[in-house]
């Protein structure tokens, strides 16, 4: 089990890495979404992995109980995540409606057009 | 009143100017003069205490564990500067309301002038050196708000440039010092410190915190070669020059060299930095100031001299010297404060300070001639006013002052700056009020309105008192004063009169006044030559060497920043890489002391499935729509594995996150391209995958090795686990730690979310209102639309989903704090049925059933969180502290309610918000006329073509 979990955040970061890599907008969103999942996953798995423990107290019997903290910290972490990538995904898309490209690296010349602006 | 309240008012107070300035500019005055008003008598409470030679103090632990408290102490230095910061600070108030012209935003102004106050009565207040250096670098903004204050003068900006950048480096400096010295005294508190002087004058590192700390003192208190950005400070209104650059700010640096004085003076280093420092700049201001045509540059250069004369007796080290400056402090800042003001009053009435455009002003302006008049004739030290008996004391001193075995230079130096400052301070008389009247004056010069002259006017009968019942009046306060610079033990024998009989200093006076004289009769020659001669002009330099420090850093900026985004990322992710290495390299890690889990048949296959999307989505990305809806597989997948590992909060999360995502991430594409071209060479992609792969072993390596191992120390979710019914009143140990142990950061969470939301709605509108719009609105769509744009099924189904999906919310939301649920799922499934009606609706059907905006919908709910959190304090509880206990309503079940619901309720609320604003925003993109129609579906079922209001929510 751990090492299906392991494998996945690892193909997952590196997917994620990957597609961060790619010089248009689309893609580095889908990376950062895939990179989300990794970290999640990753934060998730620091508290252990067990089956049918889920940290729902049992008021009648003494019965094991996962981590809960992990699970709070990261239940927060995919609904703020969902405000990160929302911006993200509005910038890139206000960004590609304004300049009719959607290329993240600023070419020589914008560079020096914004420096001047500046 | 407590110290707290005393230096916390200004700030209080601060807030009411900028708002009451709707009810009219007096309004916004006497705001400002009552909030002052009330600190000043909250500080004469204590002047018995004080004056009986008592500290007061108030302490409150803020970061410990760094050594910053909020301690603060009143002694009797710190008295003589809240008062004169109060004090004079109050008749600013007044004599800027009449100052202050109809054009000028008068809130603004009074604002900053608290804001300022506040940090000005901090910083002599602080017990705590960490908390002074704060207000220190308050004083350093608020005065570049207030130099800055008009706006559209250029020289008004330059001015605030350089004083901040002048002061805020010195203000750099300084806190190396003070750390420091709160290194070499083990502590930050000042009553610590000052008990240390052995110690910290043994130290080897002495010097080098002296000289951060003198830098701080020097810039701030503009002593030469920092004491240009004075003079360039004085493109600011007059009532700041006047209070900012005479009676208090530039009085900061004096103020910590005069409390550090006790462990920092009466070193040889000290003597010969601070006192020689004091001298030059005093001598070089006052030859300056005689040369200045513009009258508030004759009384900057004259307040650099003056300061330099308070920080040379301060450099003296002399227990005698100490008191000269305190006594020097109080005298400079009545008649220093009175020239301002008077030289205001002349550029007020006449529209110019120009010295040479005036003259003869003493028939037009009675009442400002006097004020002046006596102020300038304490500055330049004539009996009986009070400027005369701090300068003779001050000469008297330098006459015993040896340096470097020389015995006439600290007297010579100091007569020459005397000659000066009597011939600086009659040409200031002389050559604007005396002489003919003249009929080219740009405005009309008249006395003013007692407003303008009753501030002044108090000073200097504060001037001409003190010159006369020196003893009496300001004896008591010099006395307690001094006694806090010197740290105890006697003061030294001396007496406040005016006749000392014939003293080397009485010669000194007689040379300097006749010298001054007689150098303002040769006042033309003199000019001329000094016009002649070369000399450097500190602006240029400042601002060649500003220019440079600019080019150097646009030079390395540039050279990083080059704009290849990807280069960034590459660079970041094998960076990050190589730290991960080197820790794996250079540390230790444990056996594996857990042993590995089974493999069952059905994660495996979720796991298949994640393998095969993540690989297909890497190699097929270029198809964006494909790639988007694989993306949606590998969350269901993490949804699924959440459940299965004991994580039902979460899975639910996801699995209504992945929705509100794919929704918004379909919305982004309909707008964008729906391919991704091939541009990276091959040899890039070939790299990037490198560094991905690593990337990959690295995360994937480290979270098994961290699965292999037992927790290193407890974890404290134990406690979670054991006090989350007792405490928290809840089984569903997630969600209690969300509302309840974590609730802060909860809280935090929603108001980033909210302010998320917010940053989507405001792009929206920049978008929407630049010619995008244009764009957008002849826009064709680049895929086959549907032919019915509203399905009936979808929308007849959606609508019949609406109360089911809702009540689904509230069962979820009810439960949360017992069962997987809680407000933040429950929000998002809220969300989630609200945007259905979006989808099969359509947006402006929708929007016009929407009652409540959704920027509402966040604020409620960020603040019922905060006002649940806020009751706490009425039980005398922290904030955000839970309650919780049963009802019994016969017949019903007995049911349990908690404050935390209530919390819940707001998390609920902002993730409504949050997700439906920033939903809604994108969906304003595909807005066309003609979209919208009367009827959501082409055929209305109600077969009615009126449009209905009650039954179709």
């Amino acid at each position: 089990m751990e090492l299906l979990v392991a494998s996945a955040v690892g193909l997952l970061t590196a997917a994620g890495v990957y597609l961060i890599l790619r010089r248009r907008t689309f893609p580095v969103i889908l990376g950062l979404s895939l990179v989300t999942y990794a970290v999640n996953v990753f934060l998730f798995a620091t508290g252990r992995l067990m089956v049918n423990a889920p940290p729902i107290l049992n008021k009648y019997a003494e019965v094991a109980y996962t981590d809960p903290l992990p699970q709070a910290l990261v239940l927060t972490a995919i609904v703020i995540s969902f405000g990160m990538t929302a911006v993200v995904v509005m910038i890139a898309l206000a960004a590609y409606l304004s300049a009719q490209d959607d290329r993240i690296d600023m070419l020589d010349d914008d560079a020096a057009k914004t420096g001047e602006d500046a | 009143m407590s110290l707290f309240l005393i230096a916390a008012l200004p700030f209080l107070g601060a807030v009411f100017p900028a708002l009451l300035i709707r009810a009219g500019r007096n309004a916004s005055a006497s705001a400002a003069g009552l909030t002052t008003f009330l600190a000043f008598a909250g500080l004469l409470l204590h002047a018995p205490a004080v004056f009986s030679g008592e500290v007061i103090t108030a302490r409150f632990d803020w970061l410990p564990g760094l050594g910053l408290n909020a301690n603060f102490f009143l002694d009797g230095l710190g008295f003589l500067f809240a008062t004169l910061i109060l004090g004079i600070g109050l008749l600013i108030i007044l004599y800027a309301r009449f100052y202050l012209s109809r054009e000028d935003p008068m809130g603004q102004f009074y604002t900053y002038l608290l804001l300022f106050q506040g940090a000005m009565v901090g910083i002599v207040l602080s017990d705590n050196i960490l908390l002074l250096l704060i207000f220190w670098e308050l004083t350093s903004l608020s005065s570049f708000l207030l130099i800055g204050y008009w706006k559209h003068l250029p020289e008004g900006r330059q001015g605030a440039r350089m004083a901040l950048t002048i002061t805020g480096s010195g203000g750099l400096a300084m806190i190396g010092g003070m750390l420091i010295l709160g290194h070499i005294a083990g502590s930050y508190d000042l009553s610590v410190i000052l008990q240390n002087k052995d110690l910290i004058q043994a130290s080897p590192l002495y010097l080098p915190a002296l000289i951060l700390i003198l830098i701080g003192c020097f810039t701030k208190s503009a002593q030469f070669p920092f004491h240009f950005w004075l003079p360039h400070a004085m493109a600011a209104p007059t009532p700041v020059s006047a209070y900012l650059h005479s009676a208090t700010m530039v009085k900061a640096g004096l103020f910590l060299m005069a409390r550090m004085w006790p462990v920092l003076a009466g070193t040889p280093e000290w003597f010969y930095i601070v006192a020689t420092t004091g001298l030059v700049t005093m001598a070089l201001g006052a030859v300056i100031a005689l040369f200045k045509d513009d009258l508030k540059g004759l009384l900057a250069f004259s307040t650099v001299s003056h300061l330099g004369l308070i920080t040379m007796l301060l450099g003296f080290g002399t227990k005698l010297a100490a008191v000269i400056a305190v006594f020097h402090i109080i005298n400079h800042a009545t008649f220093k404060a009175a020239l301002f003001m008077s030289a205001g009053i002349v550029d007020h009435e006449a529209h110019t300070r120009d010295i040479k455009r005036l003259g003869g002003l003493r028939h037009l302006m009675p009442v400002t001639f006097t004020i002046a008049l006596v102020a300038a004739l304490s500055m330049a030290g004539i009996p009986p006013f009070n400027g005369f008996l701090s300068k003779e004391m001050m000469l008297e001193e330098t006459v015993h002052t040896v340096w470097a075995g020389s015995h006439y230079f600290v007297p010579g130096l100091a007569l020459i700056a005397a000659l000066f400052s009597a011939a600086y301070s009659f040409r200031f008389i002389v050559h604007v009020f005396f002489g003919p009247k003249r009929d080219d004056y740009p405005g009309h010069p008249h006395d003013p309105g007692a407003g303008l002259w009753l501030a002044p006017a108090a000073l200097i009968t504060l001037v001409i008192l003190i010159g006369l019942f020196s003893a009496k009046l300001a004896g008591p306060l010099v006395a307690v004063a001094a006694g806090a610079v010197i740290g105890g033990g006697e003061l030294p024998y001396y007496s406040l009169k005016l006749w000392h009989g014939f003293t080397p200093a009485l010669y000194m006076s007689i040379v300097a006044v006749a010298g001054g004289a007689l150098l303002l009769a040769a006042h033309g020659p003199v000019m001329r030559a000094w016009n002649a001669a070369p000399r450097p002009e500190a602006k240029v330099i400042f601002d060649a060497v500003m220019e440079a420090l600019a080019r150097l850093a646009k030079g390395i900026t540039d050279g990083l920043h080059n704009g290849a985004i990807t280069r960034y990322g590459a660079i970041m992710v094998a960076f990050t890489l190589a730290l991960g290495w080197y820790a794996y390299e250079s540390g230790t890690t444990g056996p594996a002391t857990r042993a590995l889990q089974a493999i069952e048949p059905i994660p495996a296959l979720g796991w298949l499935s994640l393998v095969l999307a993540t690989l297909m989505i890497v190699a097929r990305h270029r198809n964006r729509l494909l790639a988007l809806i694989l993306v949606g597989v590998v969350g269901l997948v993490v949804s699924m594995s959440f459940n299965y590992l004991s994580a039902p909060d979460l899975a639910l999360t996801q699995l209504s996150v992945e929705v509100v995502t794919i929704v918004l991430m379909l919305l982004a594409l309909n707008f964008m391209p729906k391919e991704t071209p091939v541009e990276t060479p091959a040899l890039t992609r070939l790299r990037d995958g490198a560094i991905a792969v690593v990337a990959g072993i690295g995360s994937g390596g480290l979270i098994y090795a961290l699965m292999m191992r037992d927790f290193a120390a407890p974890p404290i979710s134990e406690f979670h686990l054991a006090n989350s019914y007792k405490g928290g009143g809840g089984t569903n140990v997630v969600n209690v730690i969300l509302v309840d142990f974590r609730g802060f950061d909860t809280f935090g969470e929603i108001i980033v979310l909210g302010i998320a939301a917010m940053v989507i709605y405001a792009l929206t509108e920049a978008v929407l209102g630049s010619r995008v719009r244009a764009y957008l609105l002849n826009r064709k769509p680049d895929l086959p639309q549907a032919g019915d744009a509203h399905p009936m099924m979808m929308v007849v189904a959606t609508r019949v989903m609406m109360p089911l999906a809702l009540m689904i919310a509230a069962y979820i939301f009810f439960r949360g704090h017992n069962l997987p649920g809680g407000g933040f799922i429950a929000g998002l499934i809220a969300a989630i049925a609200v945007i259905m009606q979006y989808m099969a609706s359509g947006f402006s059907w929708t929007s016009e059933r929407q009652r409540f905006y959704y920027h509402g919908i966040i604020g409620s709910g960020v603040l019922i969180a905060a006002a649940t959190g806020i009751g706490a304090w009425f039980n005398d509880l922290p904030f955000l502290t839970s309650a919780f206990g049963y009802l019994h309503w016969p017949p019903l079940n007995e049911f349990e309610w908690a404050t935390a619901a209530l919390f819940d309720l707001g998390v609920f609320l902002a993730v409504v918000g949050a997700v439906l604003l920033a939903l809604e925003s994108l969906s304003r993109f595909a807005w066309q006329p003609g979209i919208s129609s009367e009827h959501a579906m082409d055929i209305n079922p109600a077969r009615d073509d009126e449009p209905k209001k009650e039954n179709e929510v």
